[in-house]
């Protein structure tokens, strides 16, 4: 009886696990859809079955040179991640096992920079990038990506970090270890689970930002979200278009949290259930 | 083997310094048909100038906007050509934004474009943009609904005509709204479209000191007939229409008639993309007796920022996209009609043009009666028939056009839509110094 109960719940759970993964995914799966399909069908309503038609992906290669913004994203959103990380270990490392009564301040103070809207910080950063020379240069975006995901990066470090017990790192120094090989060969050999994890969501969070990787470059430093946004038009039909520079542009990351999706749950997860 | 050696050095040293020379533009641009074959059409410029190069930067409209504008008004030097509308040349112009166009060339002809656009291009005299297309508004129709509903389209209707022919060619239970009009909240989108309209029933924006205008006759008279006609004859959801979902409804034949940009007659009339391609007629935008007609006038311009330091570049490039010698080349590559249209009168006196796109006339006379400086029937302080050319108006026409959709939508009354917009506006102009 307690098994036909619980075989009745998991069958039920996975069934509503299934329906809510499929409306979180039906937005991207729309979107590949209305890839193939005409400009005409595209605008007709909806519609799950398109006519199979590669039309758009034709137009989009043509009018657009895809290497560049794919290589643009991947330099920005990998080196934007690494620095990141430079910064955030030995940040999270000194809140997660020297804490002053501080330190949940100064974590609340950093996460609060999330909460300001991009736009009102738009003109002050757009000076300070012009006047040292950093328009649209893949230095000057990274640096602002490393900017934009860092607190989230520090947050996530912190948390894994505040499970590995301090007497591991306590033993390390008294068997002679420098601060440097604490964090090198004790601490992060421990924390790798997390920081790969906190890897993959930095380089997720930086291949998707749109505004600032649109508003401060033109065409060198020009990723995959720019080369979307030129597909959008204010006359004439351009969903089909649209859409398959969406799924081009999208289609590297979505693989990569694909493969990686066990690591990014588990490090999503981590210190979630106690 | 020793003069073999010096001649292919002095060629290697020719050729690098020819690459060092080479100037590159940042042109920043809009993704219309007419500009992506711009794009496609750019060997011809760079064969005959191949010491510039030139690199795209295509954006949505309101976000090129936005990147134009923080780019130009903090002199980020970014881009040495812009595509900008008519609504944001003269106010750039008297910001000392943009470099008068005073070498376009001698056989550029500047004297060709068309007088409505150029005026709206031109401050002290000097023309601060080219006009790479234009357009006005019109009404485009099925012939086959209107001959049904027993009516003849005049070539100037009325909006009384209008509403009647509406009225009777919509037939909800086959898919066909009488009219389709747009519905989405903008200052480039239903307030153009209201704005335009308002003028032929005599309303304005501002009086001659500013004083918004909203709480007076001509305004509620306008709204009133907008919201009825479409409640009686537009298609459901109109409030979210724009430009290419009323495109989409007409090309699927959902709609007896359209008043919208005359670009759209060459999509509708395109058998490719359009179901009632060979059905469709035009007629000019509808008045109310008063001598004003509800069209409207823009063009997309290509505009030189003053921080650039390749202005003689740019102009360069400037007068080859707008130049006659364009249009040939387009018409050579791709047929007559897709050449781009509404900025030089010669095109219009074109055999084969005037052939080839049967809207041509109907589009002249479209542009040619809109006057951006006596836009409506009564005197008003400002230029532009469907937008006012102050910085303010962007976000003014917006806030005013959500209003006029939620009364389009049912959710306020026209009273209450005109009250908010009256207060509203009010507000804006005093904060702006315009209201002492």
């Amino acid at each position: 009886m307690a098994r036909a109960v619980s075989t009745r719940r998991t069958i039920f759970f996975t069934i509503a696990a299934w329906i809510v993964a499929l409306i979180i995914f039906f937005p991207i799966l729309y979107t590949i859809i209305t890839s193939f399909k005409s400009e005409t069908e595209a605008i007709q309503g909806f519609n799950l079955i398109p006519s199979g038609t590669i039309e758009s992906y034709i137009d989009v290669q043509t009018q657009k040179d895809y290497f560049k913004p794919f290589m643009n994203s991947v330099i920005l959103s990998v080196g934007s991640t690494i620095l990141a990380l430079l910064i955030s270990v030995p940040a999270a490392w000194s809140m997660a096992f020297s804490p002053t009564n501080k330190t949940k301040d100064i974590l609340m103070w950093m996460l609060s920079t999330k909460m300001m809207p991009a736009v009102a910080v738009l003109v002050p950063i757009y000076l300070i990038f012009r006047d040292f020379g950093l328009l649209d240069s893949r230095i000057g975006l990274m640096f602002m990506l490393m900017m934009i995901n860092l607190p989230i990066v520090i947050w996530m470090l912190y948390t894994y970090f505040r499970e590995i017990p301090g007497e591991i790192l306590e033993a390390a120094r008294m068997d002679g270890a420098s601060l440097w090989g604490e964090i090198w060969y004790v601490l992060t050999p421990m924390a790798v689970p997390g920081i790969a994890s906190t890897m993959l969501l930095n380089i997720i969070l930086a291949w998707n930002e749109a505004f600032w990787t649109i508003r401060l470059t033109t065409t060198n430093a020009a990723p995959l979200t720019a080369f979307i946004a030129s597909f959008s038009s204010p006359q004439g039909l351009f969903w089909a278009k649209l859409s398959a520079a969406s799924t081009l542009a999208i289609a590297p990351i979505l693989i990569m949290g694909w493969f990686s999706q066990k690591q990014l749950v588990r490090g999503l997860t981590f210190g979630a259930v106690k | 083997m020793k003069l073999k050696t010096f001649l292919l050095g002095t060629c290697s040293a020719l050729l690098l310094c020819g690459f060092a020379n080479a100037e590159t533009l940042t042109i920043a641009t809009v993704n219309n048909g007419d500009m992506v074959r711009m794009q496609g059409l750019t060997d011809d410029f760079t064969a005959k100038n191949p010491d510039i190069q030139l690199e795209w930067v295509t954006l949505e409209e309101n976000v090129l906007r936005e990147r134009v504008t923080t780019d130009i008004a903090t002199k980020g030097g970014q881009y040495d050509i812009m595509t900008i509308g008519t609504y944001e040349v003269p106010i750039w112009a008297k910001q000392g934004w943009l470099l008068p166009l005073d070498n376009l060339g001698a056989d550029y002809d500047a004297a060709d474009i068309l007088p409505a656009i150029s005026s709206g291009l031109s401050a002290d005299g000097k023309l601060y943009a080219a006009p790479f297309y234009g357009e006005s508004s019109m009404v485009m129709y099925r012939k086959d609904l209107m001959e049904k509903a027993g009516l003849t389209m005049p070539d100037a209707p009325t909006w009384e005509f209008i509403g009647e022919a509406a009225r009777k060619m919509t037939d909800r239970a086959a898919g066909i709204n009488g009219i389709c009009l747009r519905g989405k909240a903008g200052w480039g989108e239903n307030m153009a479209f209201l704005t335009a309209m308002s003028n032929s029933f005599g309303a304005r924006w501002f009086d001659e000191s500013w004083k918004p205008q909203f709480d007076q006759p001509e305004w509620k008279t306008t709204l009133e007939t907008y919201v009825k006609l479409m409640n009686d004859a537009g298609p459901q959801g109109a409030s979210s229409n724009g430009f290419n979902e009323n495109l989409a409804l007409f090309q699927q034949g959902n709609c007896g008639m359209w008043i919208d940009a005359t670009v759209a007659a060459s999509f509708v009339s395109n058998p490719k993309e359009s179901t009632v391609a060979d059905k469709v007629g035009y007629a000019l935008a509808p008045d109310n007796g008063l001598g004003k007609r509800g069209n409207w006038l823009w063009a997309w311009n290509l505009a030189i920022p003053a921080g650039t330091t390749k202005a003689a570049a740019a102009e360069k490039f400037v007068a080859w996209a707008t130049s006659k010698e364009y249009t040939a080349l387009v018409a050579s590559k791709e047929g007559w009609a897709n050449v781009p249209p509404g900025t030089r009168t010669s095109l219009y006196q074109n055999a084969e043009y005037t052939k080839a796109a049967p809207f041509a006339k109907m589009t002249l006379d479209s542009i040619n009666s809109a006057d951006p400086t006596k836009p409506t029937v009564k005197p008003v302080p400002y230029v532009g028939v469907q937008f006012v050319a102050i910085p303010e108006f962007q976000g003014l026409g917006t806030t005013v056009g959500q209003l006029f959709s939620a009364a389009l939508a049912g959710q306020m009354s026209v009273d209450d839509a005109l009250a908010q917009a009256q207060d509203v506006t009010t507000r804006e102009m005093t904060r702006g110094g315009y209201i002492k």
